[in-house]
């Protein structure tokens, strides 16, 4: 799209700047899109596992139903208490959201098509997940309350946590794919298994730590059985209790931006992103997009489904399950993978 | 241009921001002004095209490192006045440390300008030839490998000393054992009877 612009007289420049806002927005807006959508999704399939119907009221089948709420919380008055620390208390909501929508920048989404194809493209997920916490801790301190404040320190000792066991089961998918790009790594995935399967998942070398990276994914984004950071029956409402209206609405928004991102690193990472699972010429006559889309709404709906069927961890649980299980089983793969890759690929 | 006004733009915020960590009255705010610092530093080192090091050091300072400070200034229970009344008394001795670590930055820089230690090549590669992360990487693990390898010994000895030194167990504390907890089934813990009227269960 530079090129394009450039054909029209301007500088390399301001045509790269151009392109790359409207790049943004063309990310951004079908995502906002997508997490109204999705919050609907996701409230039909908890109601058909509960046996109930889910929202069938406004609009067709109820499709509207996100738009009702939004419109509903717009019109709220956006409550500040009186001893918080106002900026701040203004300002975490902005980071949670801007937080969940950086990431996209460097999601592939076809061969070629992605906003910023940097060879540092994992590292910058990791960078900017870890930005995510500061959103919630930021907001329990400045409401100035008790269960905003124990929820921040849930939250980020959680992430803390299981950043650390993400990063590891990265480190086995680098080893793998050979590069930290994005791109690079879906295409890597190409007939990895006997020139036939796509992805990595296949692989039962990988197969473990995919299964470690869609559980920690969970908990990275605060997902039950893992949200103990606004587990309403001992925090009322977490880090958001005192928040109302599009302060409150930008906490959602993120946290369902959050939710679809590592739906697409789940597809990306381990089940081939854009490919086909099946390395075979007709499945590539549908566009790449068509698949991630199909794979991201698949571990949607796995999110959706623990989400519906799992009971809350305690809180000692969940750090056993980060501390004492998934980091030596994801450090222990890392040395059997790279043993591995030393034996078969980068040997003699 | 936007290089340059990307340059200018984090220029300013981390100089601002980093004078912000010394005259924010606040502790926390000292924090929270420290991590815009840290990542407009970032920024500034993404502009030189050491894009490996940026992205570190967001992960490591802003993602782990900060957070543990915010997490101990937002516990600890300050009296904020009583911590700014040092501030003439400690004057000098900072200004001292501050001249110093100015004379170092232009002794090395200097020094760097005078001609490399090494030979000139194992001068970094030019950019965009290799990426970082394999220019950095052939050099740690074949030219620094036993340098390397022995920070990476020192750091862990330290983290082991460090929690030995702070693990205490209590003998007091009843514990969670959760392979136990599992293994439980209720026909071990619960126990059918047929109690005869009037007569009750032996427990």
């Amino acid at each position: 799209m530079t090129a394009w612009f450039q054909s029209f007289g301007i500088t390399y420049e301001w045509s790269w700047f151009t392109a790359t806002m409207i790049g943004i927005l063309v990310i951004a807006l079908p995502l906002m899109l997508a997490v109204a959508m999705i919050i609907y999704a996701e409230r039909k399939i908890w109601a058909a596992m509960a046996l109930r119907r889910g929202p069938n009221v406004v609009g067709p089948f109820g499709l509207l139903q996100s738009f009702a709420d939004g419109l509903k919380v717009a019109l709220k008055e956006t409550i500040v208490p009186t001893s918080a620390n106002k900026g701040l208390f203004l300002l975490a909501p902005i980071i949670s959201f801007t937080v969940a929508l950086i990431v996209w920048a460097v999601v592939p989404f076809q061969p070629g098509v992605v906003l910023a194809d940097i060879n540092v493209g994992l590292l910058y997920i990791l960078a900017a997940s870890s930005l995510g916490v500061y959103g919630v801790i930021i907001a329990g301190w400045a409401s100035n309350s008790k269960y905003p404040f124990y929820s921040a320190l849930r939250a980020a000792a959680q992430m803390v946590s299981y950043e650390v066991s993400i990063g590891f089961v990265l480190i086995t998918v680098v080893l793998y794919a050979g590069t930290f790009n994005l791109s690079g790594i879906v295409e890597a995935q190409r007939g990895n298994i006997f020139g036939i399967l796509n992805g990595f998942g296949f692989n039962p070398l990988l197969f473990p730590m995919a299964v470690v990276f869609l559980i920690s994914s969970m908990a990275e984004t605060f997902r039950t059985p893992f949200d103990l950071t606004e587990a309403e029956s001992e925090l009322v409402a977490g880090f958001q209790t005192e928040y109302s209206s599009m302060s409150f609405a930008l906490f959602w928004l993120g946290e369902y931006g959050n939710v679809i991102l590592m739906c697409a690193l789940n597809a990306i990472l381990f089940w081939g992103g854009f490919l086909p699972p099946i390395d075979w010429a007709p499945l590539y006559v549908i566009p790449g997009i068509i698949w991630l889309l199909l794979k991201m709404l698949l571990f949607f709906f796995i999110f959706g489904w623990v989400r519906a069927t799992v009971p809350r961890y305690r809180y000692d649980q969940l750090m056993r399950l980060g501390w004492k299980i998934f980091l030596p089983l994801s450090l222990f793969f890392v040395v059997l993978i790279s043993g591995w890759l030393m034996l078969t690929r980068y040997g003699a | 241009m936007i290089a340059l006004l990307a340059f200018y733009l984090f220029a300013t915020v981390t100089i601002a921001s980093a004078v912000l960590v010394i005259f924010a009255r606040n502790p926390v705010h000292s924090v929270l002004w420290l991590i815009l610092a840290f990542f407009n530093a970032a920024g500034l080192i993404l502009l030189t095209g050491a894009e490996f090091i940026a992205m570190l050091l967001v992960i490591v300072y802003v993602g782990a490192v900060a957070v543990l400070f915010l997490f101990v200034v937002m516990m600890l229970d300050v009296d904020f006045s009583s911590l700014r009344s040092g501030f003439s008394r400690n004057l000098p001795f900072g200004l001292l440390i501050a001249l110093v670590l100015l004379a170092e930055i232009v002794i090395a820089v200097g020094a760097r300008q005078a001609g490399p230690v090494l030979a000139r090549s194992a001068a970094a590669p030019a950019a965009n030839v290799v990426p970082n992360i394999e220019a950095l990487g052939t050099a740690l693990y074949t030219r620094y490998l036993i340098p390397f390898e022995l920070a990476g010994l020192i750091l862990l000895v330290a983290m082991i000393g460090a929690i030995v030194l702070t693990h205490r167990s209590r003998g007091d504390v009843r514990g969670q054992n959760a392979n136990r907890q599992i293994r439980r089934r209720p026909q071990d813990a619960t126990r059918n009877t047929r109690p005869v009227s009037g007569e009750g269960v032996t427990l």
